[in-house]
């Protein structure tokens, strides 16, 4: 685990560099959002369930924002190390092993994950939209979905060849976690089996949980979100780390 | 003595008693799929010495490194390294004591020079500061002190290269293993290097290298393996090698072998030498070079269409790898 550590450092020494062309380009989309649905859809829906549109939407773009981050930190930016730069192949030939070079991966997905959805915090309390000091639980919450998001994108990254196929992954997999995960509408609204499928969708735990910690309707019904994302984690957490073998060790 | 060895260099290196074979190897075998790129090799590393392996691409040098560095798994055969059986990858704790030149540069292009080095300390628990200690000294030694703050893609092939053996040396290995150190270098480059790394060779270093430059073997090798087609022909030292395989001088026949005179292996033989077809030239091997130079005619060829000169460590190559029917 401290290799992991190690690798995170080298990650953390070029995010440092990156960091503000990183940050005002993840922050513009979600603001964009907020504007356009929150002002402009928000003209039209006066009541979410005793909230403002805005308010309805503004804790589900921190989740979604950190979603993205760690989503393409672990996709991309992955796939770049593995295939192009060969980052992981000289990490390998020091005292690293293959799960070493998963959990450091994973370790900067989350550092990611929690670093915007901060960033998106406070956007969105510049705005007005945050109520409640139960939000300061936010980043370390975070945590639980930045994890579960990077084993997903490093799983899918391992397993295809070319660049050309993370589209697929975008597209497929992440685009409908995000278009139905409760952050434009609540969950309840939509037929019922794909309020069943909510429940294996990862961002849905993380906007519920977010969107209560903001508000402050802090209920014992939030751990059952954050026990759903520690579950997917324990699942998934070998499946990166076979993938990367295979592509790795020969 | 004692001077020497607590003269500057020899810092990179650690110093420890271990027995006497570094890496020991006995069958050693490795298919992919169907194919099969080692068939059975079997070798042994001692302490202090640079051993080379010499073949083309595809003879299974690279596969061979792979093996011991922990890219690749051992599954067939038996590989030692200290003394310690790998089954099936070589554990993080051996590694610590390598010093890896991986054939292919895979520097880190985010970070700069001295940031290579640093993070790449980090990852045998390095501290920064040390590693940046160190990574000055290493780059000081190198030559490239001057490049330390640059993005590693602004570096020149030959300064990469040496960059890729600083960092190798970041963890003050025991064992410094080179897969092809100079492939792609241009001869200014390709020297260089090879003078860090006798440099390290007079400090102790124990070396493993690969490498399809006769050259570069002859200049550096103690001893070496001439690998071809996943097993090893010859082992032992470039000059014994030589001895062993080929008479002291030869004289290349630039003649196409059709159009060569009559019977002419015979005239060679009568003469004292030896005929040997090797990619598609006449070579005759003779003990006495000059004698026979001087009868060349006899054979029936003119002197300004050969060559002659003494043996070297190429003629052992392609007489063991590359050898062609005689006509």
């Amino acid at each position: 685990m401290i290799m992991a550590f190690n690798i995170l450092k080298r990650h953390l020494i070029v995010f440092r560099r990156t960091l503000w062309s990183n940050l005002v380009l993840n922050v513009i989309e979600p603001f964009l959002y907020l504007s356009a649905m929150g002002f402009g859809l928000g003209a039209f829906v006066q009541d979410m369930g005793g909230m403002t549109y805005i308010q309805f939407i503004a804790p589900g773009m921190v989740a979604s924002a950190s979603m993205w981050a760690a989503t393409f930190e672990c996709t991309y930016a992955s796939f770049v190390r593995l295939h192009f730069q060969k980052t992981f192949h000289a990490m390998l030939a020091g005292p690293a092993t293959v799960a070493d070079v998963v959990a450091g991966e994973v370790l900067f997905g989350i550092v990611k994950n929690v670093a915007f959805g901060m960033i998106i915090l406070v956007v969105i309390g510049l705005m007005g939209q945050v109520q409640s000091a139960w939000s300061l639980l936010i980043p370390l919450f975070l945590v639980l979905p930045g994890t579960v998001f990077s084993l997903m994108a490093l799983s899918y990254t391992g397993i295809i060849t070319n660049i050309d196929y993370l589209n697929y992954y975008i597209t497929l997999i992440t685009t409908p976690m995000y278009l139905f995960a409760g952050v434009f509408f609540p969950v309840t609204t939509m037929p019922e089996w794909l309020q069943v499928l909510a429940w294996v969708n990862p961002l849905y735990h993380s906007v519920e949980v977010c969107r209560a910690l903001v508000v402050g309707q802090v209920s014992i019904q939030l751990w059952q979100h954050a026990a759903s994302l520690m579950f997917f984690s324990v699942v998934l957490a070998p499946v990166p780390v076979y993938f990367m073998r295979k592509r790795l060790i020969s | 003595m004692r001077e020497h060895d607590r003269r500057g260099p020899t810092t990179f290196l650690r110093r420890s008693v271990v027995m006497s074979y570094i890496i020991q190897a006995e069958n050693l075998s490795k298919s992919y799929g169907d194919f099969r790129a080692l068939k059975g090799i079997s070798f042994h590393i001692n302490k202090g010495e640079c051993f080379g392996f010499l073949g083309h691409n595809g003879a299974g040098k690279s596969t061979t490194m792979r093996m011991i560095y922990g890219l690749s798994t051992v599954n067939e055969g038996k590989l030692e390294v200290l003394g310690e059986r790998i089954s099936p990858l070589t554990p993080a704790h051996i590694k610590k004591i390598f010093g890896i030149v991986p054939q292919e540069d895979n520097l880190d292009p985010d970070l700069s020079v001295i940031e290579n080095l640093e993070v790449y300390g980090g990852y045998f628990n390095i501290s920064s500061l040390e590693a940046r200690k160190r990574g000055k000294e290493l780059l000081q030694f190198m030559g490239i002190s001057d490049k330390m703050d640059v993005n590693v893609e602004k570096l020149s092939g030959g300064a990469k290269r040496r960059l890729v053996i600083a960092r190798a040396l970041i963890n003050k290995p025991e064992i410094i293993i080179l897969d092809e150190p100079t492939t792609g270098l241009d001869p200014q480059g390709r020297r260089l290097v090879w003078q860090k790394l006798r440099r390290l060779k007079e400090e102790g270093a124990t070396m493993l290298l690969t490498t399809h430059y006769m050259e570069e073997a002859a200049q550096l090798c103690d001893r070496l393996a001439i690998m071809n087609d996943g097993l090893i022909l010859a082992e032992g030292s470039p000059e014994q090698l030589i001895e062993e395989y080929v008479l002291p001088f030869v004289i290349e026949v630039r003649v196409p072998i059709d159009m060569l005179p009559p019977n002419i292996n015979e005239k060679v033989e009568e003469m004292g030498g030896k005929a040997e077809y090797m990619v598609d030239s006449l070579f005759i091997f003779a003990i006495n070079g000059k004698e026979m130079w001087d009868n060349i005619h006899k054979t029936g060829l003119a002197q300004h269409a050969c060559y002659l000169r003494p043996t070297n460590l190429e003629d052992v190559f392609l007489k063991l790898t590359g050898k062609r029917d005689q006509p």
